[in-house]
């Protein structure tokens, strides 16, 4: 096992743990931190699978794919924290509450 | 020659495992604050990761974007969430009794 | 045992301050669904991984394709090549996603003066030194990770977040800017970006009959003015994002309670 397919493992990992929080966290800052996590995972996956050939150069296209990934993440995030600071003022707590807790 | 894959390897192992338990540690601490300065360091620590995978240009894309950008825009949200509960609090607030969250 | 105390830990604060009342019945609700969701998530991640392991072990002949048609890109480094001109259709979306995402914030209203305990302080000594420093650096180093990113790893979105980040720094250190500058010329660099970038796709429909086809001959000289309206749109829109309330309309528009 190279390297690479190491850091394809740990990605899986990553993209897991992330899932994982999301479903049991239940303050909003902890979702948007678990879903960037998960998303970290996912560019692990696809950056560390460039280059499982073991003397070839890396592979450019998931390179450039993981690129536009951070961006989109990034916006994707900055517009979660807005929505969550919406949240927040409308009902007084930046938590999910769960039905049958109410 | 041999010494050399075997620090390789120590390196890698290393590198992949703390960011597991960086992500753990992340995900499930109890401050919201100290989970958003390990979640930078978690975005540094994938720099590193895509040097070490051959991908310089997400390297670059993730430490200005993923770890600094995202960083910021997530303390801004943290604050202006602390300060508005803490406005709630202090005020007499017009919305019918709802526990305020910290 | 680490594990377990890590368990027993994210259960116990779980339940954030504000569901004190009824904290036995909702850890153990929690609980219940930890135990519950344990077994089926180390299911999803043996089957990833396993699917993972298992993909054939000579990439497929997309590298190869690259690197064949490097000549006809335009620039040096395969990766800029990539994201300017063999797929410059994802580019073109990505730069749409962040204007989208920043009209989606600004149509959310958040008001920065809601309640009216603002306080405005003077940044520290080391915040108004550092950015004082930092923000010509950070100016040459947009342009030359722009100008680079053509032979070396650089491009227009990393030069675009570091314009983006000395943008955060100026504001963290009290910089604003002025109204007369927000209404309109932000507005202009904002779209400058995504606007190129759909222009030279309809020219390219009309004269080469596919879309984004650069003419070999101007595909640099594109890519060039490319990557410099997009650096500018990306700097702008992030720090627009970091900002996240909408500036003021001008006195001309509609008046905005």
């Amino acid at each position: 096992m190279n390297p690479a397919m190491f850091f394809a493992l740990i990605g899986v990992g990553l993209f897991c743990l992330g899932l994982f929080s999301l479903i049991i966290n239940s303050h909003l800052l902890r979702k948007i931190l678990a879903i960037n996590i998960m998303g970290s995972g996912v560019f692990l996956v696809l950056v560390a699978l460039a280059k499982r050939a073991e003397n070839m150069p890396a592979d450019p296209v998931p390179h450039a794919m993981v690129i536009t990934g951070i961006v989109v993440a990034i916006s994707a995030t900055a517009l979660a924290l807005t929505l969550m600071l919406r949240v927040a003022s409308e009902t007084g707590h930046a938590t999910l509450v769960d039905e049958a807790e109410k | 020659m041999e010494t050399l894959t075997l620090l390789d390897w120590g390196f890698d192992l290393l590198l992949g495992l703390g960011l597991i338990c960086l992500a753990w540690w992340t995900l499930f601490c109890t401050d919201l604050f100290k989970a958003i300065v390990l979640f930078i360091t978690f975005g540094l620590l994938m720099a590193l990761l895509w040097v070490r995978l051959e991908a310089p240009d997400v390297a670059l894309a993730e430490a200005a974007i993923g770890a600094g950008l995202t960083g910021a825009l997530l303390m801004a949200a943290l604050a202006r969430l602390q300060n508005a509960s803490r406005n709630a609090n202090s005020n007499d607030s017009p919305k019918p009794g709802e526990k305020q969250n910290d | 045992m680490l594990l377990t105390c890590n368990i027993q830990q994210c259960a116990m604060q779980l339940d954030e301050p504000v569901y004190c009342a009824n904290t036995g019945n909702s850890m153990n609700r929690k609980l219940f669904l930890i135990i519950l969701l344990l077994p089926l998530l180390l299911t999803l991640a043996a089957g990833l991984g396993y699917a993972v392991l298992s993909l054939p072990e000579q990439p497929q002949y997309l590298p190869e394709l690259v690197i064949d048609n490097m000549h006809e890109s335009g620039v040096s480094h395969p990766v800029t090549a990539v994201l300017l001109n063999f797929r410059g259709y994802d580019t073109l979306l990505e730069m749409v996603v962040l204007l989208l995402a920043l009209l989606a914030v600004w149509s959310l209203d958040i008001t920065a003066s809601r309640n009216k305990t603002r306080h405005k302080s003077a940044p520290g000594l080391v915040l108004d030194t550092l950015t004082r420093l930092l923000t010509p650096v950070l100016i040459l180093v947009t342009a030359y990770l722009l100008w680079v990113g053509a032979h070396a790893p650089g491009g227009a979105f990393q030069a675009g977040s570091v314009l983006a980040a000395s943008g955060v720094l100026l504001l963290l250190a009290g910089w604003r800017i002025s109204d007369k500058l927000t209404a309109f010329p932000l507005r202009i660099i904002l779209i400058a970006g995504p606007s190129m970038f759909i222009i030279i796709s309809v020219l390219t429909m009309l004269f080469e009959g596919h879309l984004l086809k650069y003419p070999v001959a101007q595909a640099g000289l594109f890519i060039v003015i490319l990557e410099t309206l997009a650096t500018l749109s990306i700097g702008a829109t992030l720090a627009a994002l970091f900002i996240g309330v909408r500036p003021k309309e001008s006195n001309k528009g509609r008046q905005h309670e």
